[in-house]
């Protein structure tokens, strides 16, 4: 049996490589070193590059992501972990106001090479505080560029790229994908983070993810597949800048989109992704296109409760039903 | 309030004369502001540091070209004094292309990384944790530099004034604090918003060391500057200075100055720190009225070449709207 290797490991492994490679990489969040990181993605890394470069601080989202932000103008490349999403709120005004804004507002003589990693997503019981998916606030806002690796070998070909960005990059990691396997390969394989990919070919209907939600979008694409209906499954993985080319490329070809989007229906990424293929692929199109999104409550505790408030396949295979029921056979 | 120090000034009359200039310059340029905002050349928002002068010339005077620096939004008399020219501050105002930063920032955002000087924000309390990210950097590299970060008063009623007072002293960062308190944050006093009205009270219970200086008086100003930065300097970790001083204009030109006594301001403008400072000189023959009037006009014809530069130079093309936002061009990629 082949070595197998989880996505907690290859996030692990490609900070070891980052630290390795260049020295002005640091990284720095809440409980990274000593504790080994709230999702124990920096277990270790403590002993190997020491204090000063696995960076433990106090409990102040805006004062340690600020402190990135200076780092990085001061000529270091700085990893900040934030745990969960829901506490990057309380960084949100560095994030927006400096981070992002920085290299227009000083007629672009400054810029700031930080990469932001955080937990975002729900599955894990973790209840209202811990569970959002909330990086389409984060793609709405330029100058930041949003990244969101779905399988293991993006969690570890992501990174790399994400620091050469001489411009912030936020990367969210689904907390439920941290236990998540494939087999190891012995090097990275550096991920061109311009581009969406395409996870599964099909020619009836294109189905739009990323993140957590791709694993149970592919489930949902192999069962319409023993129905022989075949979908065509897009994993965006980065949010902004969002690649239209591919999006819309595969609508011309199945004249159907159902994108799925763990995030609250209202103002979510999949409204502004559904908006582009309207303006730009309208009369391609054989059905509306449809959203399968997170209900509009903040997440629930109870595990039925919780399962109810996400896309489940079972969802998405019903709204792809629902518009190739009038398909011409 | 303390009375106006009539002691000698430990200057030599071509320190003094410097700092008397760049008083003059920052009292000249923001008097001009006034009049050209009213003008309509200038828009948006405009912060003036008219009665504050004593603090960006002092304090600047003793710190080394590779200090950085970052600063608020009331920030053209640090930048003046720094060394961003006149011309490039005045055209930023105007909104011109020839601006420090091509227009994009306006009086608030003034940035220039020729003279590591990092803004120009105007959240307040936001310069704060880039200025301890700065600090990390210089420490985590060994270079020996200082960063001065400059904040109001208001700030700390701000976490993130909190959040960065503990990280810089826990980690011993090379950070000069240098709070403005002007006494009020916008329209609120001090007693209106702080249960502690002592400010080095906060930054001490973070250890890290701290004085009240008479914000009035730029002698002071420089003597406490020189001798706090050369402790961070020394790798004593962050210093603390609470420059105590006062606007004398209103917070911005849209403020009609109704929180504050008119007689409390005529009080403070009896100690306005460049009549201070220059009778000083003058008493211990320092300084002479042709001295004055020799800066003036040097001031004056700086100040004319600058806004006819800001008058004549030209707009961004408005091609370049999305230029500067990220290093890969819009236009590259789809947004």
């Amino acid at each position: 049996m082949s070595e197998r290797l989880s996505y907690r490991e290859a996030t692990r492994q490609a900070l070891r490589e980052a630290l390795q490679r260049d020295p002005r990489v640091f990284l720095m969040g809440e409980d990274v070193g000593r504790y080994g990181g709230s999702y124990a993605v920096s277990l270790g890394l403590l002993g190997e590059f020491g204090p000063e470069r696995i960076r433990d601080t106090p409990l102040s989202e805006l004062g340690f992501v600020g402190a990135g932000i200076g780092a990085a103008l001061g000529g270091l490349r700085p990893i900040v972990e934030i745990m969960t999403v829901n506490f990057s709120l309380l960084a949100l005004d560095q994030l927006v106001n400096t981070a992002a804004a920085l290299r227009h507002m000083s007629g672009g003589q400054f810029h700031v090479p930080l990469v932001v990693r955080m937990a975002t997503g729900a599955g894990r019981q973790l209840a209202a505080q811990h569970s959002h998916s909330l990086e389409g606030w984060y793609a709405h806002v330029p100058g930041l560029r949003v990244l969101a690796p779905a399988t293991v070998a993006d969690a570890r070909g992501m990174l790399w790229p994400a620091l050469q960005d001489p411009d912030p990059v936020l990367i969210f990691e689904h907390a439920l994908l941290y236990n998540s396997e494939e087999p190891a390969t012995t090097a990275a394989v550096e991920v061109d983070i311009r581009r969406a990919a395409i996870r599964r070919v099909g020619s009836d209907v294109t189905l739009i993810a990323y993140g957590g939600m791709l694993a149970r979008t592919l489930v949902a694409a192999e069962q319409l597949a023993q129905d022989g209906i075949q979908a065509e499954v897009i994993d965006l993985r980065v949010l902004r800048p969002l690649d239209e080319a591919t999006i819309l490329d595969s609508v011309r070809r199945t004249h159907r989109a159902v994108l799925v989007d763990e995030e609250w229906r209202s103002g979510s990424f999949s409204a502004e992704v559904s908006a582009r293929i309207m303006e730009q692929a309208f009369f391609d199109l054989d059905a509306p296109v449809q959203r399968v999104c997170g209900a509009e409550v903040p997440i629930p505790y109870a595990k039925h409760l919780e399962e109810a408030a996400l896309p489940q396949s079972a969802s998405i295979i019903a709204a792809v039903r629902s518009i190739l029921s009038g398909r011409a056979t | 309030m303390t009375d106006i120090s009539t002691d000698p000034v430990p200057l030599t009359r071509e320190e003094a004369i410097a700092l008397a200039r760049q008083m003059l310059r920052i009292r000249r340029f923001e008097e001009s502001c006034a009049e050209l905002y009213g003008a309509g050349k200038i828009r948006g928002f405009l912060h003036l540091y008219i009665g504050e002068e004593a603090v960006a010339a002092g304090a600047l005077s003793v710190l080394s070209p590779d200090d950085a620096i970052v600063a608020t939004y009331r920030e053209h008399g640090h930048a003046l004094v720094r060394g961003l020219t006149a011309k490039s501050i005045m055209a930023e105002m105007f909104g011109k292309v020839t601006g420090c930063c091509r227009g994009h920032g306006g009086s608030m955002h003034l940035f220039d990384a020729a003279t590591r000087f990092y803004g120009g924000n105007a959240i307040v309390g936001g310069g704060l944790p880039m200025a301890v990210g700065l600090a990390l950097a210089d420490r985590m590299q060994h270079i020996e530099r200082v960063t001065a970060c400059f904040f109001g008063d208001g700030a700390v009623a701000e976490g993130v004034f909190h959040e960065s007072m503990n990280l810089a002293a826990l980690w011993k960062l090379p950070v000069l604090f240098c709070c403005e308190n002007n006494g009020y944050a916008m329209g609120t006093s001090l007693e209106r918003s702080e249960s502690q009205t002592d400010l080095c009270v906060k930054a001490a219970s973070y250890r890290i060391p701290a004085r009240p200086v008479d914000g009035m008086d730029v002698v002071a100003v420089r003597q406490a500057t020189a001798t706090a930065a050369a402790a961070v300097r020394a790798g004593e970790g962050p210093m603390f200075l609470e420059f105590r001083t006062y606007r004398f204009r209103a917070h911005s030109m849209f403020d009609p100055d109704l929180y504050r006594p008119k007689a409390e301001v005529e009080e403070w403008k009896k100690r306005g720190p460049l009549h201070a400072f220059t009778g000083r000189l003058k008493a211990q023959g320092l300084f002479t009225e042709a001295d004055f009037e020799r800066l003036e006009a040097e001031v004056t014809a700086e100040l004319a070449a600058a806004v006819a530069y800001a008058e004549e130079s030209a707009w961004e093309p408005v091609e370049n709207l999305l230029k500067d936002v990220s290093a890969v061009p819009a236009s590259a990629t789809p947004a």
